[in-house]
């Protein structure tokens, strides 16, 4: 451990994937965190810690999903995050999907709610995030160092609960 | 006060029939009910389309008890407040969401102190008959599991 605290951006929208990433906090110590969400209501929750909006959007509505992209790819750019970190949705699948650009390592957690099989952002953001986890057993493999960084696998690490 | 809620997504008409059918026998009015945009009559009780984090948090607070349909996110906040919830899993073959995983998150959540799921909504009115009497949790941990903290940290950490 080096030079400057990481930056990590740790992003999902609000509801159940805000209330399952604030449950990592705790592994954010030592960290320089912004947090990032669809409700502008959490910035207090957070302080003093960063705060950063983004849209909601889902992908039945072509232009707000427009502006949300562009909101986050802003925020990624400006950021220049060293890690990013989501639970979800489409947010914090675009945050990763940009963080690729700017050289981020990206992690994906997907939902507690999904026992059956991955999400879909879940599912897609697995084919280049750098780190995919789920929160079922029998969803995952163990994670091992060195197998990791290892994008299109799904791991296992245990759940926020 | 009892504070209903369907969360941020979709309205849940079955679960809140049951409820306002329920407080309208008993002369309760001691409800909000966030309904994400349920078109019939509430019976001139307190409600909102949807909340913002600030009010949403305050009425979970609040609450004496808490009714729920099965998600993530506000079944882990009732844990975490100790308030004693009761929930209603939605079902996608009633068009109530997109599958059925929310019957995976009430398995994995039925047993826990202070968790009460309704698998048929017929049991409803008996249980919001006792929930005066219902226990919250104790509380849980504020954070996840340590395992899955170290993995998100040695992930952080293997920076070039």
């Amino acid at each position: 451990m080096s030079r400057t605290r990481p930056r990590v951006l740790a992003i999902s929208s609000r509801g159940g994937h805000w209330t399952q990433l604030r449950r990592l906090r705790k592994a954010f110590e030592g960290c320089d965190v912004t947090w990032a969400s669809t409700d502008v209501g959490l910035a207090k929750e957070v302080a003093p810690e960063r705060f950063a909006f983004v849209p909601d959007a889902s992908r039945w509505d072509r232009a707000k999903l427009a502006w949300t992209i562009l909101r986050v790819l802003w925020l990624v750019i400006r950021l220049r995050p060293d890690a990013i970190v989501s639970t979800g949705a489409a947010p914090g699948y675009f945050a990763l999907r940009f963080g690729k650009l700017v050289g981020a390592r990206t992690l994906w957690l997907d939902s507690l709610a999904n026992a059956g099989e991955l999400s879909l952002s879940g599912r897609k953001a697995s084919k280049f995030a750098d780190l995919t986890l789920t929160q079922w057993a029998h969803l995952g493999k163990p994670v091992e160092r060195e197998l990791a960084l290892r994008p299109g696998t799904i791991f296992f690490s245990g759940s926020v609960l | 006060m009892i504070f209903v809620t369907v969360g941020t997504q979709l309205p849940f008409p079955r679960m809140i029939e049951a409820v306002v059918a329920w407080a309208k026998q008993h002369g309760r009015t001691d409800l909000f009910i966030q309904h994400a945009g349920y078109a019939a009559s509430l019976e001139g009780l307190p409600n909102s389309e949807f909340l913002d984090a600030a009010t949403s948090a305050r009425l979970m607070n609040e609450a004496d008890i808490v009714v729920a349909h099965a998600g993530t996110g506000t079944i882990l906040a009732c844990l975490q407040n100790g308030t004693p919830c009761i929930i209603v899993p939605r079902k996608a073959s009633l068009g109530e969401h997109r599958n059925d995983h929310q019957f995976a998150t009430a398995r994995r959540f039925e047993g826990r102190k202070g968790v009460f799921v309704v698998w048929d909504i017929a049991d409803l009115p008996g249980i919001l008959d006792r929930a005066d009497a219902l226990d919250g949790s104790d509380g849980i941990n504020p954070f996840a599991e340590e395992r899955l903290l170290q993995a998100i940290r040695d992930f952080i950490d293997e920076r070039d």
